[in-house]
């Protein structure tokens, strides 16, 4: 499968990278590490004029710790997130699932920032940027703003970034003391999660909870979390884990099928966060 | 028609062509070098055939642009063996039976490759889950793994000869 004709041009800066999407406006799409982009532009249901490679620019691609927060570059690959010291001793959930992405291929090029701007339900990393309350910073021709991440998903493959704007840094506050858990349900080992669920446990505050694919959107599973402040054990209130979601409904897995999974892997991530290790595992 | 100059290092040699901007790396192998060994299979980022090194790290070239590689190194399935000597990974292959159709082989051997050089003395665990990104619909896996993890011990006892 062949892309449509494109124009390309190479960004070697956040800098430059604006000015070349000022100069285009909508007519151009930022290309970071392709992994979602390219596929989309193959089955031609992406035909962006001008492409815009922001994969070079150096300055993104970090992890370091600043006060209570861990700064990750939108140009980190998921491999390298994964493997990284810091991000694994303190964001272990976002190291953690960042490993879980796709398949080894697609972690040495898929990068964080490209995931996140690109809005997928099904995707991995949000729910687990959403279940840290991690804040996405976005630069753009007026200079940078945070958005946190419970505002950042707005629907199916849109997200609160602008056509001028690029995606920067994701900040995920340090939680190296706060147990996590991470359960996602595929047919084979790199496929898209069937479901899959975040959680960020208990000190100081209730367990957060992320959602993949129950909904238009990467969502928190707010009735989970409700319940547990209310009291419930974590197996109580997983069964509130498909309340509010809207799942799609397809041949490999019906809506119906699909909240019965959430409950399970609800229950299963909750229980990893609070040290245990979930039955029949 | 917009063209962009690719400057790519491949199996150790310089290779310069002008290209357009929205031809894929995998093409790029197979009809502008006439690398032929990378193998095209489900086109849409799943079965990993079309899997070859970039810098030394297994990726999909059917889902990365030829000109996202100028400047890099990218190794193929035609750059492993030495003159008339084969890789310990296609060896492996050969003596494990480790593959049927062929297809898949390829990308197979490039992914086993990468993961015996980060990790020389893999665990049966530690090959499946490198391979994780290959399909194989003969269903050959367990001469697959049996074959990389022969690879993996003659590339051993090689290294602690030259010791």
């Amino acid at each position: 499968m062949i892309p449509a004709t494109l124009s390309y041009r190479r960004a070697s800066s956040v800098d430059e990278a604006l000015g070349m999407l000022a100069e285009h406006g909508e007519d151009a799409k930022l290309l970071a590490g392709g992994h979602s982009l390219l596929p989309l532009m193959k089955l031609r249901l992406a035909a962006p004029e001008v492409v815009v490679d922001i994969g070079r620019i150096e300055e993104l691609r970090y992890v370091r710790t600043e006060g209570d927060v861990v700064a990750i570059g939108a140009m980190t690959r998921h491999h390298d997130l994964h493997t990284d010291g810091v991000a694994g001793r303190e964001v272990p959930l976002v190291a953690h699932v960042a490993g879980e992405v796709g398949d080894p291929q697609v972690r040495h090029r898929g990068t964080i920032g490209g995931s996140l701007a690109h809005g997928d339900p099904a995707a991995d990393l949000p729910a687990a940027v959403l279940a840290c309350d991690a804040t996405l910073v976005a630069r753009g021709p007026d200079g940078a703003r945070e958005i946190p991440a419970a505002e950042f998903f707005a629907g199916l493959f849109t997200t609160a970034l602008g056509p001028d704007e690029i995606l920067t840094e994701i900040r995920v506050p340090r939680a190296a003391d706060r147990g996590w858990g991470f359960e996602k349900f595929t047919r084979r080992r790199f496929d898209w999660s069937i479901v899959g669920v975040a959680v960020l446990g208990g000190s100081p505050t209730q367990p957060a909870v992320g959602l993949v694919n129950m909904g238009e959107a990467p969502i928190r599973a707010t009735a989970v979390e409700r319940a547990l402040a209310a009291g419930a054990t974590p197996a109580e209130a997983a069964e509130h884990a498909a309340e509010g979601t809207s799942p799609p409904d397809e041949p490999h897995a019906s809506a119906g099928y699909r909240r019965h999974l959430a409950t399970v892997l609800t229950a299963r991530a909750l229980e990893r966060a609070a040290g245990g290790s979930p039955a029949g595992l | 028609m917009e063209e962009r100059r690719v400057n790519v290092t491949v199996n150790g040699e310089p290779k310069v062509a002008d290209v357009e901007p929205r031809m894929l790396l995998a093409h790029f192998l197979r009809e502008v070098l006439g690398l032929t060994g990378t193998h095209i299979g489900c086109d849409t980022t799943n079965c990993g055939a079309c899997t070859v090194n970039f810098d030394g790290k297994p990726i999909k070239s059917c889902t990365m642009f030829a000109v996202q590689a100028d400047g890099h190194e990218v190794e193929t399935v035609e750059g492993i063996s030495r003159a008339s000597e084969l890789h310990a990974v296609q060896e492996g292959f050969k003596e494990e039976h480790g593959l049927q159709c062929g297809f898949c082989t390829s990308g197979m051997m490039m992914t086993a490759k990468a993961l015996l050089e980060e990790n020389p003395n893999p665990t049966e665990e530690d090959v499946r889950w490198a391979l994780s990104g290959n399909l194989c619909r003969c269903t050959g896996y367990q001469n697959i793994v049996k074959s990389v993890l022969w690879a993996a011990e003659k590339m051993r006892s090689e290294a602690a000869v030259r010791r």
